[in-house]
């Protein structure tokens, strides 16, 4: 047998690559996130018709209350999966609390992206939205995303014990995710009307990296107390 | 090299109800030692309590390496553990469900490694098959070497032979036989056929 290295990155790395193999054979999350924002966004498409009277900002926050809620109905089920089939202990026995927080969290962000790429470029031709800055646009949908898989995935986490999950993921859900999902819809709105937009949004996107660099460390220190037990 | 664990009048109480008060006991490698009592007497709680994914009410449980206190990591590291009720990935294969608890534990295997080892249980030919289609004692098998593949020093089984037959029960007998010259087995058990794995640590419910 090889070597063995100590630290918890490979066993985030473990977690992750196993998460997303599960992930790739039974299509749970996937299915259930892509499902429900392309549902959305087309229903909204062609129900606002014609798109282009719709005013930016409510566009803005359209996109945003659809990624949440795709986030909410795939993201929370990342630890409650591995109470319901048994396997919480198999991972407590074998990787440390903070690689089981990262790698959760890690496969919880790219599976944020993977629905933003399919949701974004759809509801972009479908709202007729235009982008008048593209690289904001960009960096808003980036660092959006990401905060939002931060706070289902603490949330994610504190809930997967309680009995009453469903309806306390949601409670809890949106307070913490209320910051990040105003700020991402004001400099969604700037990317797309705004001609100074990048000044515009510098506060928001300021306010996106400070939200995910307290959320991450403070999902950290919780998370240990929580998982052990 | 010597391991030791010190059980330190462990205590555990869910909604009030005592399940195990004042248990003290210390075991040194080498050698294997059984915990037994009937049904509902908290073999199993103690199991859990002694592999760190339950903490007692009270006391403590504590691990020593050459007369060093290990810390939580390093406890994780040192133990490997079979129970009923702590399942593997029944989408991923035999082969991925050991590759993963191989590389969680931060070993640097190939695949040829991981096939020798299900080899040893008879699951090779099984080995590309998910978990969801194998018979239950198959799958003891399987946690089996989920337990053993970073070879630790210390072994905690639950029921180990639950669901296995003949030629089961003697790989656990044979497996407990050779961890016992080298590290420290705990086998929690009623099982008439488990008795003589080990001299008797703890006797619940007596």
């Amino acid at each position: 047998m090889g070597s063995h290295s100590s630290g918890w990155a490979h066993e985030a790395f473990a977690v992750f690559g196993k998460d997303w193999l599960l992930e790739l054979r039974t299509r749970v999350a996937l299915g259930a996130v892509v499902l429900f924002a392309v549902t959305s966004v087309v229903a909204a498409g062609f129900a606002l018709a014609p798109p282009s009277a719709v005013a930016a900002e409510v566009k803005a926050a359209l996109l945003w209350v659809v990624l949440f809620f795709a986030a909410v109905a795939g993201l929370s089920r990342v630890f409650v999966v591995e109470e319901e089939t048994r396997t919480a202990d198999a991972l407590r026995l074998v990787v440390s609390p903070a690689g089981v927080f990262v790698g959760k969290l890690a496969f919880n962000t790219v599976l944020m992206w993977a629905l933003c790429a399919v949701t974004v470029p759809l509801f972009l031709v479908l709202m007729e939205a235009s982008v008048r800055s593209g690289g904001l646009f960009f960096t808003v949908v980036l660092l959006g995303s990401t905060a939002l898989a931060c706070a289902t995935t603490a949330v994610g986490a504190i809930v997967a014990k309680a009995t009453m999950r469903g309806a306390l993921f949601g409670v809890l859900s949106f307070p913490v995710a209320l910051p990040p999902l105003l700020v991402s819809i004001h400099a969604t709105k700037a990317s797309w009307i705004d001609d100074n937009a990048w000044r515009v949004a510098t506060g928001d996107l300021q306010v996106l990296i400070g939200f995910m660099l307290v959320m991450v460390p403070a999902s950290l220190l919780v998370f240990e107390h929580i998982w052990s037990d | 090299m010597s391991w030791q664990i010190e059980l330190r009048q462990v205590g555990k109480f869910f909604n009030d109800r005592p399940v195990l008060k004042g248990i003290s006991a210390r075991v040194t490698a080498p050698g294997a030692w059984t915990i037994v009592g009937p049904n509902g007497s908290g073999k199993s709680t103690l199991l859990r309590i002694i592999a760190g994914l339950l903490t007692p009410s009270e006391g403590e449980v504590v691990y020593l390496h050459n007369g060093e206190r290990l810390t939580a990591q390093r406890k994780r590291q040192a133990v490997g553990m079979v129970a009923p009720d702590i399942a593997l990935y029944r989408s991923l294969t035999a082969l991925e469900n050991l590759r993963f608890c191989a590389r969680a534990r931060g070993l640097k295997v190939r695949d040829g490694d991981l096939l020798r080892l299900l080899e040893q249980v008879q699951l090779r030919p099984r080995a590309h098959d998910t978990v969801a289609t194998f018979s239950t004692g198959m799958v003891q098998r399987l946690k089996l070497l989920t337990a053993l593949v970073h070879r630790p020093p210390v072994l905690l089984l639950d029921e180990p032979g639950s669901n296995l037959d003949e030629a089961g029960m003697y790989l656990i007998r044979e497996i407990v036989r050779e961890q016992a010259t080298q590290g420290i087995v705990l086998v929690a058990t009623n099982d008439t056929r488990e008795l003589d794995y080990g001299e008797p640590l703890v006797r619940l419910g007596s």
